[in-house]
């Protein structure tokens, strides 16, 4: 196996594009990518595109094809396909593209994630977001995805007195850097009361302790570590990339406050990248709804269990703490295009460890981690990433 | 939806029948054609079997924004209940109040109209939970 590096990243702005279609984010996202790698299309030889389900949201399937036609790459007749893993389906493509630098077979490769989701009515994105659970036997019953996120939440505050004011601080700190981050969805900073008081979506979860329904794309390009200097100064290496699945309905799991998939795989993570969490500068967790952020910060070994809040609380999770967290506003104030967040949460960590993150810059950031999951931490894929 | 998709489930939604690895003895609902914990030992002799209907509730939800079928229905109470046997079920808790559900509370499954299909589409049945007054008074 090879090492792999990052030489070039970008991604369009999160948010509610009625300008601009699948299609449309899909390449702007890879072009800024080979713009900053300094290539052109015809240098890739490989596409892996993540994508939860255009076939739900605009009744397009054959992604893969699609987004390499529309780059300009019909006729160079690579091959080019989409990846899907729910809303972790960004990071399962930059896995799979991980593994296809890593083993050699191919040198040049795109890896994207895309996802285009307000061309639809709410409460059929709401349904087709439901997909990433047990459709048959959680879904059929009346379950939303946000129900059964609000029932880990529950089980949550039960087992460790969680209150709902510390649970709201999370969301509260992915505002604050959303507002530092002119990509993301949402710009504006907000109260623990803003939390309290929005819309009530699963009780004890409110709207404000949901991730937004937006539109977007990320791409990054990889090459063999041993050339990456050849594309770029500053080439980001791929330390680890790690991948682990547990049952998909939350019955069938033993526990509601852990996350097995997380553990296993940032455990393998840790193995890979030769690190432990101490060694990380910042993270990108998964906080589809806060509760993910909280299980997901204690199962990476960041926290105790029952207590994530307490980092909360004392400040460290700011992008100048000691612990920076989703210093691009995570999925919650970044915005939260399935298909293309594991992809985006790698591009700020990309950003981050070039020292090109702006108002939002965590000082002296060489190690970064990426969470993202799919459905409820059913899969847990991590990335490390560090400065050559 | 064509009708098939709702039939083949009927056994297990309309009576609560899972499956027993007789290896291991481990009790699965829904059913499960594979045990996780045996693997290919217990492939061809996953057992039916009858869950008792009785549990607790292990967690829950008020759903005020609803996925497709369910718009008036809401605001209902969603919950993962524990039964006696070993698995888990999520289901809908009816014939009590929201402010009334707490974890811990003992229900019995009954069986129910769960949604339709639009107004001329399958009508779907199967269970949901209600409180074990019985239980509750003991």
């Amino acid at each position: 196996m090879r090492d792999v590096a990052i030489i070039g990243a970008g991604e369009t702005k999160y948010g509610e594009h009625w300008d601009k279609s699948l299609r449309d984010l899909a390449v702007e996202a890879g072009l800024k990518a080979l713009e900053d790698a300094g290539i052109y299309a015809e240098d890739i030889q490989a596409i892996f595109g993540g994508n939860m389900s255009a076939g739900s949201f605009v009744g397009q399937d054959h992604v893969g094809a699609l987004m390499a036609d529309f780059a300009g790459l019909a006729e160079t007749m690579i091959p080019a396909m989409r990846i899907e893993s729910a809303c972790a389906s960004g990071a399962a493509a930059l896995h799979a593209g991980y593994m296809a630098v890593a083993s050699g077979l191919y040198d040049i490769v795109l890896v994207g994630g895309v996802e285009k989701m307000t061309d639809l009515p709410g409460d059929m994105v709401t349904d087709i977001l439901a997909g990433a659970a047990d459709r048959e036997w959680e879904v059929f019953f009346g379950a939303t995805f946000p129900a059964l996120g609000a029932m880990m939440a529950r089980r949550y505050m039960y087992e460790f007195g969680m209150t709902r004011e510390q649970m709201a601080l999370f969301p509260v700190i992915a505002h604050k850097h959303g507002a530092l981050n002119p990509d993301a969805h949402f710009q504006r900073e907000i109260t623990v009361d803003t939390v309290l008081n929005s819309a009530m979506v699963a009780d004890p979860l409110t709207i404000m302790n949901c991730s937004p329904v937006s539109d977007g794309a990320a791409a990054v390009v990889l090459a063999p570590a041993e050339i990456a200097r050849k594309y770029t100064d500053s080439p980001i290496k791929i330390s680890a990339s790690t991948f682990a699945n547990e049952y998909i309905s939350l019955h069938s799991r033993e526990s509601l406050v852990r996350s097995v998939s997380t553990i296993e795989a940032g455990k393998k993570a840790y193995k890979m990248a030769k690190k432990e969490p101490k060694d990380i500068d910042l993270v990108e967790i998964h906080d589809a709804f806060s509760i993910i952020a909280i299980i997901g910060l204690e199962d990476l070994g960041f926290a105790k269990k029952g207590e994530a809040h307490k980092l909360a609380e004392e400040g460290q999770l700011y992008y100048d703490g000691d612990l920076p967290y989703n210093p691009s506003g995570g999925l919650k104030a970044k915005g939260h295009p399935v298909g293309a967040t594991g992809v985006g949460q790698v591009v700020e960590i990309v950003k981050q460890l070039r020292n090109e993150a702006g108002k939002r810059q965590v000082e002296d950031a060489k190690v970064g981690l990426a969470h993202n999951v799919g459905g409820t931490m059913t899969s847990s894929i991590i990335h490390i990433l560090e400065v050559m | 939806m064509v009708v098939p998709r709702f039939w083949r489930e009927r056994r297990h939604r309309y009576s609560l029948i899972g499956t027993r690895c007789p290896v291991c003895g481990t009790v699965y609902f829904p059913p499960r054609n594979v045990c996780p914990k045996c693997g290919r030992k217990s492939l061809g002799k996953m057992e039916e079997f009858q869950l008792s209907g009785k549990g607790k509730i292990y967690s829950y939800t008020i759903v005020h924004q609803n996925v497709l079928g369910y718009k008036y229905q809401k605001p209902y109470i969603m919950a993962i209940i524990e039964t006696p046997e070993g698995p888990k079920i999520t289901a809908q808790i009816v014939d009590i109040e929201p402010e009334e559900v707490h974890i811990g509370m003992p229900v019995r499954a009954v069986f129910r109209r769960i949604t339709e299909d639009g107004k001329a589409g399958i009508i779907q049945y199967g269970y949901k939970f209600v409180p074990d007054w019985e239980e509750l008074e003991k």
